[in-house]
């Protein structure tokens, strides 16, 4: 506390100093003796600036970078590396994004993302603990504080980015609501599902899409709402429902993951809505926002520079593009003015890789759960992932 | 002056060995802790969600929910309030706690009885019954019945047809069921007619009973009168009152009668047979408090044994019934619950949807445990009243 204190104090008493020395300029009595009392507001804007030491490694010399900081401000990146670890709230039971694998391991693309943030802030992409949780839960342990960063295949929305108290980072996965129905059942369009059964989880926006199309397509349907993504599919495999609604991503990586046989099933031809999936942190930390924000977006640089965990140490000793070079951290403190050492983005490169390979891992054509990139390309190649510069 | 010395001697009790102070301060002490705690506990929600800029408030009530209900008793779409989303939770509550609680206590009654039957065959089935679901988890169960019963029935195109008819498939249980028409109204006053008329007689024959020590059938006339006042009615309108509407396969679903979920029976069925398994227990202990001797000599001065339960036995078992009858109705009541796991939209899975698309954790929790609380002191409330008119009146 008195790290935070300190300054504001001083603030405060360089502020009093000012406006004394104002009063002494204009402290002449008026003429006839009489005494005027002035009430003068003022308003304490409490946002300052300070000077952060970074601690830098032996033989560097010490660098001070000036930041704006607000209340809150490097509240979370002091938690997380006093405590070592990294506690990010994934899912936990979705093949391909957040799954554990035979190994005992998490796995997945958002489980990657995860480890882009460790990496970045330690070194370290193993400093994470992951905690599955469910749909339901998934903000108030944000809120909370339980985790640091929620990385839930969440979709951003407007009400979830202000009345939630959440920020969202950045999409990490372009998606859209589909509805998937046995193959069997030859229903194509959504008035073939007149009068049908649909199942969908609990508190998603999925479940809120799902009543807005089927309100304007007018078709009449039965939800039936589940707690979790197991809950959600067993009830469909059973035959509980005639189909089951949610992210493409989603009903792809269950069809192929979970369901047991996935040529039974097919995704319907049709997209409900837009659903850009990304990270989540809490409102009032805007470094902990910036570190989360250019961590995803280090991983699009540099897969649009050509930087892979592969050849990033040579790209570290001859490449000469600046661009590169300030990414890699031989430019310019871009790491410090985050709070990190500025070899963070080459940590996330070279222990994670960049988002091509992490796409590529969890989702790409080797693997049993691939989807197409499609939009989730860089924007050279007609994708939407783009990185604001590095500089 | 000299006998008053030693014992005024006594009575000089330094404050701080002073039981009755001691024992003051120490409640002083707890209450204030108790309260520091609370109001600490308070404060740091309050700061932590200021912290978040989100405020405590109830004003998201009248916003539209956007997201739809499986089943309700009232009508509600996407554009109805979170309001009417809760209403129609409780609703789902007090539907399935309400028929759970009857049928849980017809079968713990039979079950009960069935304990103490000579019988032997019946005795050991009742007390396998008991011994079985008392001492299962009742998550597990409602899974069991859920996932192993409910969703395994035939799929809708290959439904069980019972005569009736009676559907039976995995998408629900379809029975037929009456619909009113534009005489159902009128039916209605001819049924409170009827109600009324029943119970005047009844008083009077119950009045020319005491008087004349002639015991009549008070609650066989009561009935006959009810039954025949009902049929009458239902001849002398110009149209029927109900029609019934039969239910059928219709496309992807089931269409007409009366429509309970597979969710809806499942822990309908769960909540009362393990309810009843624990009535059965207090039924039995009711009708063993009441002295052996008591029976003997009902049935020494002659009455039936169907006289003997009802007039002796019954009476002085309800004492001993209802107190743990009535915690086993509120544990029902707050069991039903735990539908949250197989996805029966009752009030606590309705609000863990509002909570979560509204982002209202406090107040929506707080909502849901206020009135959970009210059911069940209402509840409590009304077997206390039935508890002192079944009370033994001492003189």
């Amino acid at each position: 506390m008195t790290r935070k204190v300190f300054p504001i104090f001083a603030f405060l008493i360089v502020l009093t100093l000012i406006l004394a020395a104002c009063g002494g300029g204009g402290g002449a009595t008026p003429s006839g003796g009489e005494v005027q009392t002035v009430v003068e507001t003022v308003e304490v804007v409490r946002t300052v600036i300070v000077t952060v030491e970074v601690p830098a490694p032996a033989g560097t010399p010490q660098v001070q970078i000036q930041v704006a900081q607000a209340p809150g401000f490097g509240e979370t990146l002091k938690t997380v590396q006093d405590r070592g670890n990294l506690i990010c709230g994934v899912n936990g039971q979705l093949p391909g994004f957040s799954f554990v694998n035979p190994e005992g391991e998490y796995s997945g693309f958002d489980v990657d993302f995860c480890r882009v943030l460790a990496a970045a802030i330690f070194g370290d992409p193993n400093k994470v603990e992951f905690r599955p949780t469910t749909a339901q839960e998934r903000f108030t342990v944000l809120q909370t504080g339980e985790i640091d960063v929620l990385i839930r295949n969440t979709t951003w929305s407007l009400t979830r980015d202000s009345e939630l108290g959440l920020n969202f980072v950045a999409t990490t996965f372009y998606d859209g609501q589909g509805i998937m129905v046995p193959t069997d059942s030859g229903i194509a369009t959504l008035q073939d599902l007149e009068g049908g059964t649909i199942c969908v989880q609990k508190g998603t926006t999925t479940e809120l899409n799902l009543a807005d199309v089927m309100a304007t397509e007018g078709v009449s349907y039965t939800p039936a709402v589940y707690d979790d993504i197991n809950a959600t599919y067993g009830a469909y495999s059973e035959d509980r429902c005639d189909a089951v609604t949610s992210d493409k991503s989603q009903l792809s990586s269950v069809a192929k993951g979970l369901l047991p046989n996935p040529d039974d099933h097919v995704i319907m031809d049709l997209t409900l809505s837009k659903e850009p999936l990304g990270p989540v942190v809490r409102h009032g930390d805007d470094q902990w926002f910036d570190i989360v924000k250019w961590s995803v977006y280090a991983t699009f640089a540099a897969e649009e520079y050509g930087v892979s965990s592969a050849n990033v140490d040579d790209s570290r000793s001859t490449s000469t593009n600046p661009e590169v070079k300030r990414l890699l951290g031989l430019e310019a403190d871009m790491g410090l003015k985050l709070g990190l050492t500025n070899d963070w983005a080459y940590n996330i490169i070279k222990l994670v890789g960049n988002y091509a390979e992490i796409y590529d891992r969890s989702l790409g054509p080797d693997t049993p759960t691939f989807i197409p990139r499609g939009l989730n390309s860089a924007y050279m190649d007609n994708g939407l992932l783009y990185s604001p510069p590095v500089r | 002056m000299e006998q008053n010395r030693p014992i005024r001697r006594q009575k000089i009790v330094p404050l701080w060995r002073d039981e009755r102070i001691l024992s003051i301060l120490g409640q002083a002490v707890f209450l204030i802790i108790l309260t520091a705690s609370l109001l600490y506990l308070a404060r740091n929600m309050l700061m932590n969600l200021n912290r978040l800029g989100l405020g405590l408030g109830f004003d998201f009530l009248p916003l539209t929910s956007g997201f739809d209900i499986g089943e309700h008793l009232i009508s509600y779409e996407r554009s109805d309030t979170f309001f009417r989303a809760l209403l129609v939770g409780l609703l789902n509550t007090l539907f399935v706690s309400s028929s759970g609680i009857l049928v849980a206590t017809i079968l713990g009654l039979l079950f009960g009885v069935a304990r103490l039957s000579g019988n032997y065959l019946i005795q050991s089935l009742a007390r396998i019954y008991v011994e079985l679901l008392r001492n299962l988890p009742l998550l597990v169960l409602l899974f069991f019945l859920y996932t192993s019963v409910f969703i395994q029935l035939p799929r809708v195109r290959e439904a069980i047809s019972l005569p009736g008819p009676v559907l039976i498939t995995n998408r629900g249980i379809a029975i037929p069921w009456g619909i009113p028409t534009a005489t159902f109204t009128q039916y209605q006053y001819i049924l409170g007619f009827g109600v009324f008329s029943a119970i005047a007689l009844g008083r009077g024959l119950a009045w020319y009973g005491e008087r004349t020590g002639r015991a009549p059938l008070v609650w066989l006339w009561s009935l006959l009168l009810f039954f025949l006042i009902a049929t009458i009615g239902w001849f002398i309108l110009p149209t029927r009152p109900l029609t019934l509407d039969a239910p059928a396969v219709q496309g992807l679903r089931l269409a007409g009668g009366r429509q309970f979920s597979p969710e809806f029976m499942a822990l309908l069925s769960g909540l009362a047979i393990y309810t009843s398994a624990f009535i059965a227990d207090v039924v039995r202990a009711g009708i063993q408090a009441v002295g052996r001797g008591q029976v003997e000599a009902a049935r020494s001065v002659g009455l039936s044994s169907m006289q003997t339960l009802r007039l002796i036995l019954l009476p002085q078992a309800l004492r001993v019934i209802v107190p743990p009858l009535t915690s086993q109705y509120l544990n029902l009541t707050k069991n039903s619950s735990l539908a949250v796991a197989i996805g029966y939209p009752e009030l606590f899975h309705v609000s863990g949807t509002i909570l979560n698309q509204s982002g209202r954790t406090v107040e929506v929790i707080a909502i849901t445990m206020t009135i959970y609380l009210s059911i069940s002191l209402l509840t409590s409330a009304f077997m206390n009243w039935y508890n002192r008119r079944v009370r033994l009146v001492e003189r």
